[in-house]
């Protein structure tokens, strides 16, 4: 194949952007395994930070995961019954919900945990809760879930395949159960993905709403950086990683449109 | 197994206040194929989906089943098979767990699902596609597989909205044939709607014509086709004719010449014929006289644009392998007896 004179410039410049982006996080994954970063890798591997970040931050990375899946089941339990209800009645109502439903998204976390605060600060227990910062994550994500299982929903025939079902004896529950959530499998899936992955990396409101004792693992990270050596911010970051990839890959997985086999000529 | 079903007073007005179905009332015979036919709007499908209970009739209305009132009995319970324009097959299932589909809510036993899946698949000769998911079928193979699982259910009444609309021309007729079969063989209560008249004709034992959500007429296709009641029916089954002129004398007067005339009306009328009900003839022997303003060869006949005869064009068919060009006079037999006055 003959390549036009412009393509080693386009190469050199495109790799170029992705080493601009990619370096950073490389040197800082192996800041998190050098014994002396000043020194370089020559002062030799450690997996010393790792076993420090584990010691001080643990509880921030097991609380991250707890907040995670809580915030993905109340979003299940909440936000795919409120894709249902907005993808069968279509009007100007469920539009504006809809609508509204972007907004947590829109406004910065700040303003809205500043608004949580005032609101339910003075709650007693649940201000020093986690459940607390779990509020917070269900505002932020929900969206994100609504928004994946609506997407789906509105690209097949809902209403018309539940009549179909309900013309075969299909009660309500049967109806849910065997044609909706299936045919909506999906988008649950991409939509799960995606809240736990932005649970996970949550840094905005959670600042806000954090306790010295319910600190997540982003509150966690800036506390390190602030206040400890390099590697082990960057011990923690890797940590943060290799939580986080498999997550993004997954989602990235979810995404991929179905595989549409061909449709075969009529056999008669 | 099949059912009578009456409508008794059943209008539909939505909440947006569009009026769907006038108040009607209808009776289908137990093994009976009728036929709604209509222009899009006309209510057709409203009234099949009150039927069916996927639309509650405005009070007063009621559904009778058998004589037994199934107004508030929810689709679920009703016992209909339904066959939607867009298939509305399960994307989750493969065939055979569409067409299983209504026997496992049913709960039936493994061994008779088996059984009846089976059976349907033969039925409707898509045996060798029973592992395909439903996004590798054809248009056809996936009402054929529409049909199956309606009909694995027993339903008491086959209800289908426009099945055929969707698939193209040469497929819609052998699947037309093929459901005529099946409904005789079953014999079968079925709702048809449809807005083509030909498939209105074929596969109706009656048809019910719809205009703005009234009945037309209701009648056999050939009462239809030879004695609408109306001029909306004339016109929207089959090709019709109309020819305006003065009937005096026993003889209707029209530009292109004259026509005998039987019926007692006297004055400015004006009449309406179908292509058949006029032949081509020798100049000699000739009723009427115009000019060929089209003609259309379509394999089988002609069909041709006559124009001079009446104020507006007519259409007659010829059978032989004469070719016309436009402009080209012609000469016509009118039969006086298939000459139609409606208001």
């Amino acid at each position: 194949m003959r390549r036009s004179a412009w393509f080693y410039p386009q190469l050199a410049f495109t790799v170029l952007v992705a080493a601009f982006l990619v370096v950073p996080v490389a040197m800082s994954m192996t800041a998190g395994l050098t014994v002396n970063f000043f020194q370089g890798v020559r002062s030799g591997l450690t997996l010393r930070w790792i076993g420090e970040v584990w010691a001080l931050y643990r509880e921030t990375i097991g609380l991250s995961m707890a907040v995670a899946l809580a915030c993905l089941a109340v979003d299940l339990v909440i936000g795919v019954p409120a894709a249902y209800v907005l993808a069968r009645r279509r009007g100007w109502l469920t539009r504006l919900l809809e609508e509204a439903l972007v907004l947590p998204v829109a406004i910065p976390g700040l303003a809205t945990a500043l608004a949580l605060i005032l609101a339910y600060g003075t709650w007693g227990e649940f201000r020093t809760s986690w459940g607390f910062i779990l509020v917070g994550h269900v505002l932020f994500t929900l969206p994100f879930m609504v928004r994946a299982v609506l997407a789906v929903l509105s690209s097949i025939d809902l209403k018309t395949l539940e009549e179909g079902a309900a013309s075969l004896g299909a009660s309500f529950l049967q109806r849910l159960f065997g044609i909706v959530l299936p045919n909506a499998s999906s988008g649950i899936v991409a939509g799960a993905l995606m809240v736990v992955t932005l649970s996970i990396g949550e840094f905005n409101m959670t600042w806000m709403l954090h306790t010295p004792l319910t600190k997540t693992l982003p509150v966690g990270l800036a506390d390190s950086y602030a206040s400890m050596r390099l590697e082990i911010g960057s011990a923690y970051t890797l940590i943060f990683f290799v939580m986080i990839i498999p997550l993004l890959i997954g989602i990235q997985l979810a995404a991929r449109p179905r595989r549409r086999a061909p449709v075969r000529e009529e056999s008669r | 197994m099949s059912v009578a079903i009456r409508l008794v007073r059943c209008a539909k007005t939505f909440p947006d206040g569009t009026r769907a179905v006038e108040p009607i009332d209808l009776e289908i015979r137990a093994g009976e194929t009728v036929v709604f036919l209509g222009p899009s709007g006309c209510g057709k499908t409203t009234t099949l989906r009150l039927i069916a209970g996927l639309e509650t009739p405005d009070p007063g209305g009621r559904v009778l089943f058998d004589g037994v009132d199934v107004t508030d009995v929810p689709i679920e319970r009703r016992e209909v098979g339904m066959v939607f324009q867009s298939y509305a097959l399960f994307p989750n299932l493969d065939v055979e767990g569409n067409i299983e589909y209504g026997l496992r809510v049913r709960r039936l036993p493994a061994g008779e699902r088996r059984d009846r899946v089976e059976e349907m698949l033969s039925m409707m000769k898509i045996t060798e596609l029973r592992h395909r998911r439903v996004d590798q079928l054809s248009g056809g193979q996936k009402q054929r597989v529409a049909l199956a699982r309606a009909l694995a259910v027993r339903p008491r009444v086959l209800l289908l909205d426009e099945p055929l609309t969707a698939l193209d021309a040469k497929l819609r007729d052998s699947l037309r044939v093929e459901i005529d079969a099946l409904l005789r063989r079953l014999s079968m209560t079925a709702v048809y709607v449809t807005h083509d008249q030909a498939e209105a004709m074929a596969l109706g034992d009656r048809i019910v014509v719809m205009s703005h959500g009234r009945v037309a007429q209701i009648g056999r296709p050939r009462d239809i086709y030879f004695a609408p009641a109306s001029r909306f029916v004339a016109e929207f089954v089959g090709t019709m004719n109309r020819l305006a002129g003065v009937a005096r004398d026993g003889h209707l007067e029209v530009t292109g010449g004259r026509i005998p005339w039987h019926y007692a009306v006297e004055g400015a009328v004006e009449v309406l014929f179908r292509p058949e009900a006029a032949v081509l003839v020798d100049a000699g022997a000739g009723q009427v006289k115009g000019r060929v303003a089209a003609a259309f060869f379509q394999g089988d006949r002609t069909r041709l644009v006559v124009e001079g005869i009446g104020p507006e064009p007519l259409v007659v068919d010829t059978a032989g392998h004469q070719e016309f060009v436009t402009g080209q006079d012609v000469h016509l037999r009118i039969d006086a007896r298939a000459l139609l006055v409606l208001e």
